[in-house]
């Protein structure tokens, strides 16, 4: 309880620097989100609209996923050197995966007759995917989001180790500086901003939960 | 950008490898030990299974840094601390797989099992059990290939492995260290996975239902 005391007070003390980490770090992860959402979403719709292609970008985002964040984090090294641009290109291949996987999954999980009576109804195939296919498949693509974003935090820590700054940075000097007071400056506000943006998302998830799909799911 | 490193020092890196393996099997072990009466408990009592499916969920969460971060000023440095995270950020794979093994189980093959005179005891033992253990196989794959590469991270506090390699590929401004370190790391993780896949195919479950 004092080390936290102590840890607030370095805060108190050193403002500008800790609301810059902060502004760092909700940065790099939104832009980083948002890039991969618009790179990933349209690539999740390939996959389930197209079965001939769908095996191969599910393969290599599968195998993709295996390799660790830091790795990814790191292997730019040599092209990118260090700093926020490596951090946000290896942060937005990480939120990937999971876009792609949820955004497959959850179009392909449409049910048939729900489109089918889209067709019935005179719909032009625009209307059916964005009025019928999208907002059934919504909660499992937010689910999809939430994965990526809390991938997308937790890396960004990890990005200090690359000098992209952030509140892994106060992490990494704590451990160097064998100061425990810097470690929690860094870790306390990063695992709240990780359990808010996952507990958000999940209320989001819930909001877009067509109603009567949500009535299926609870029986 | 090459593997140079590799092939100038190979027993290093088998050494690392090694390591790395001994470090996330070891927090495996201790992961599936805690895991079991976890899941048990969440399976069997409705209530207690979205609070502890939502706590593990929270810890999962909590980027791996700042949870190796929030044990230095109690636990210190080293293999101990790394081999707890480790093992915490593991259960929710675990827990999630085994309750959902458990409850899958169809209610009428149970009745059956009761109408034959099972026991209590004998029902979980020969029917619910061994219909579960796919499911809960599956759950330790992830577990270990997600393990695998958190693995990587732990070299910070000094917990060794191949994520050693990492770092020092970074602070010596050393590409060929990173890329043998992040090629050994998931080539590990990928026979971790084949490996589990083989197991989850042997049990018995799984051959009786494809003779069937």
């Amino acid at each position: 309880m004092d080390l936290l005391r102590q840890s607030w007070q370095y805060i108190l003390d050193n403002p500008d620097r800790f609301a810059d980490a902060v502004s760092v770090h909700l940065r790099l992860s939104a832009f980083s989100l948002a890039a991969a959402i618009v790179i990933f979403f349209p690539l999740g719709v390939l996959a389930a609209r197209s079965p001939k292609t769908a095996p191969t970008i599910l393969g290599v985002v599968a195998a993709a996923r295996v390799v660790p964040s830091l790795a990814v984090l790191f292997l730019l090294l040599p092209w990118l050197g260090l700093g926020v641009r490596p951090a946000f290109v290896a942060l937005t291949l990480l939120a990937g995966p999971p876009i792609v996987i949820n955004t497959d999954a959850g179009l392909r999980g449409v049910d048939p007759a729900a489109l089918e009576s889209g067709r019935g109804l005179g719909m032009t195939p625009a209307q059916l995917f964005w009025r019928v296919q999208v907002p059934l498949a919504l909660p499992i693509i937010v689910a999809g989001v939430r994965s990526a974003a809390v991938e997308v935090i937790g890396s960004a820590t990890l990005a200090a180790f690359i000098g992209a700054g952030g509140l892994g940075q106060f992490i990494t000097s704590g451990l160097t500086l064998l100061d425990n007071r810097l470690l929690l400056v860094g870790a306390a506000p990063v695992a709240l901003l990780a359990l808010l943006v996952e507990g958000s998302l999940n209320v989001v998830e819930r909001r877009v939960t067509p109603p009567g799909l949500a009535l299926s799911r609870g029986a | 950008m090459n593997l140079d490193y590799l092939f100038r020092h190979p027993e290093r890196v088998l050494d690392l490898t090694g390591e790395h393996l001994i470090l996330s099997a070891l927090a495996m072990f201790f992961a599936v030990l805690l895991a079991i009466p976890l899941g048990a408990a969440a399976a069997r009592w409705r209530r207690l299974t979205l609070p502890i499916l939502g706590l593990l969920g929270a810890i999962y969460t909590v980027p791996s840094l700042a949870f190796l971060a929030f044990m230095i000023p109690t636990l210190g440095i080293g293999r101990t601390p790394a081999l707890i995270a480790l093992a915490a950020y593991a259960q929710i794979f675990l827990v999630r797989n085994l309750v959902a093994g458990l409850r899958g189980v169809d209610a009428a093959t149970l009745e059956a099992a009761r109408g034959q005179g099972m026991t209590g005891w004998q029902v979980f033992r020969d029917v619910r059990w061994p219909l579960a253990l796919p499911v809960a196989i599956a759950g330790v794959r992830t577990a270990f290939v997600s393990t695998i590469g958190l693995a990587s991270v732990a070299a910070w506090i000094n917990a060794g492995g191949l994520g050693t390699l990492l770092f020092e590929g970074i602070t010596r401004d050393d590409p060929s260290r990173i890329l043998t370190g992040a090629v050994a790391i998931t080539a590990l993780a990928l026979l971790a996975d084949a490996l589990l896949r083989l197991a989850e195919r042997n049990t018995a479950i799984a051959r009786a239902r494809r003779a069937a």
